[in-house]
């Protein structure tokens, strides 16, 4: 598991409070792990905060699953 | 006409995180005072505060047991203490499992005095140091006062009237009065009511300290601060945490078999329209309050055997006191009277709902808590029994709980041992 991959699950499991686990890259936010749309906000803060990145709404939008979000953030960190 | 009984308990304090905890830690006369550990206090004139104690504390909150992970994060301290509250009257009550038509007939009525201030102030720093784009989204609504009411309809699935009484330090006995309104009205069978703060932040700490209402000249003496009409009285000490009832319609409690602590048979409100943050030098708002509760109680002096004292421990303790006297005589036709904010501190918009019932309690267990640190009581407490140091066992058929807040609100409301 890429140093990212490890570094969003545990930004998730400390958000949502579910069990590390359940963060699967297939995971989905809404559907597998119990987020609501301002958490997704939140979440999105979060990975920007941790990785340095700025991820704009339109691509937030996007992001859906961890996976979304790794591969977000492999693609666009400096 | 339909009357409104007590059937559930829970409290948050700085003495304990359950009912009973609470209740024996305040009849054994410990104080829930301490130095502040939330945050350094070096440069605050006040250091010292009620805390609720932290999970691993003998009596601390474990937040974890009825609040949401998640839901921890996002919301501001009171909050939670007020979900948790609700949660463990609603156990009390028996009530965790409604059918749907009886979750349409129960509401909430939780408020606050002030909110979400430790939110507002981090969130305030962020805004500063790193702009707009980093407040959180969950800001807003964890900050607002209703969403103690909210939270809990949600958890619950509660549909009835949703409401949130914002009256500073009398938010939790407005509460109360508000909510057995709407139980007599027919609004709803049964209500969550009560109050919560938790304002024990820099920004807070300092508010009050400037507004010369906190203590600030018993940094050395935690425990010794909080006293209630005593001549060296300086101030009040900042308490945390929340007191929730159920309320429920009495043919309702009755026909499920429900435990029943206690009736709310009175309830007044006034204002003094005098000063922000004064008490009116005679106490003519209290008193007001007072006589109110008593008429609709269709109670006479000496029906009245315990009263929980707004008793802050600053100069306006003797003001109410005399208004106090001036409604059940001079020697309060025999009832006692104490301030346990001598204990717990004062929990500002949770007081009222905590000390009703501390009310209910005394009527319950036939027992009066004390008023912590009356050494040396002040001119015009003579004749009066202020069950100074120690808990007293007497009888208590009928409690009066007085509170009043900044802005000049009064609100008095008075529970009785149930008679059929």
């Amino acid at each position: 598991m890429s140093d990212t991959a490890d570094r969003v699950k545990k930004i998730v499991v400390e958000h949502l409070g579910v069990e590390a686990d359940k963060v699967t890259e297939e995971a989905s936010f809404i559907d597998d792990l119990g987020a609501d749309s301002l958490d997704i906000v939140e979440l999105v803060m979060a990975f920007e905060e941790e990785f340095g990145v700025e991820i704009p709404d339109d691509a937030a939008e996007k992001i859906s699953t961890v996976s979304d979000a790794i591969k977000y953030i492999d693609e666009n960190k400096g | 006409m339909r009357r409104v009984v007590v059937t559930g308990l829970g409290l948050v304090t700085p003495l304990g995180a359950d009912v009973e905890t609470v209740w024996k830690n305040l009849l054994a006369g410990k104080s829930g005072a301490g130095l502040i550990t939330k945050f350094d206090t070096s440069d605050q004139k006040c250091k010292i505060a009620c805390e609720v104690k932290p999970a691993d504390h003998e009596f601390g909150f474990d937040a974890g047991k009825r609040v949401d992970h998640k839901i921890q994060r996002q919301v501001d301290p009171f909050i939670v203490f007020g979900i948790d509250a609700a949660g463990q009257a609603l156990e009390d009550a028996g009530l965790v499992d409604m059918d749907d038509d009886l979750k349409t007939r129960t509401g909430c009525s939780i408020g606050s005095g002030i909110g979400g201030l430790p939110g507002i102030e981090s969130e305030s720093i962020v805004l500063h140091e790193k702009g707009p784009g980093r407040v959180s989204p969950h800001f807003v609504h964890g900050r607002l006062i209703n969403l103690i009411s909210g939270q809990v309809s949600i958890k619950y699935g509660l549909m009835g009237p949703n409401h949130a009484v914002v009256t500073a330090c009398s938010t939790g006995a407005h509460s109360i009065g508000d909510a057995a309104r709407m139980i007599k009205d027919g609004d709803a069978d049964v209500m969550l009511a009560g109050g919560a703060e938790s304002t024990i932040n820099p920004l807070g700490v300092a508010g009050f300290a400037q507004a010369r209402a906190l203590n600030c000249s018993y940094n050395d003496r935690p425990t010794e601060a909080s006293r209630p009409y005593d001549k060296d009285r300086d101030g009040f000490v900042m308490g945390e945490g929340a007191g929730v009832v159920v309320l429920e319609e009495y043919e309702h409690a009755k026909a499920r078999g429900a435990k029943i602590y206690a009736e709310v048979v009175g309830y007044g409100l006034s204002g003094d329209a005098y000063h922000v943050t004064a008490p009116h030098p005679e106490g003519k708002g209290a008193e007001l309050a007072m006589r109110m509760a008593m008429r609709k109680a269709g109670m006479e002096p000496g029906d009245i055997d315990y009263v929980n004292a707004h008793g802050t421990s600053t100069m306006a303790d003797t003001i109410e006191l005399a208004a106090v006297k001036r409604v059940l005589g001079d020697d309060l036709s025999g009832a006692s009277m104490s301030s346990t904010k001598s204990a717990i501190g004062h929990l500002l918009g949770g007081a009222g709902a905590v000390e009703t019932i501390f009310c209910i309690l005394a009527i319950r267990d036939q027992i009066v808590p004390p008023t912590l640190n009356l050494h040396n009581p002040d001119e015009g407490t003579e004749g009066v029994d202020l069950v100074p140091l120690k808990a007293r066992p007497r009888k208590v058929r009928a409690a009066l709980n007085n509170s009043f807040g900044f802005g000049g609100t009064n609100a008095s409301v008075i529970v009785k041992a149930l008679e059929d």
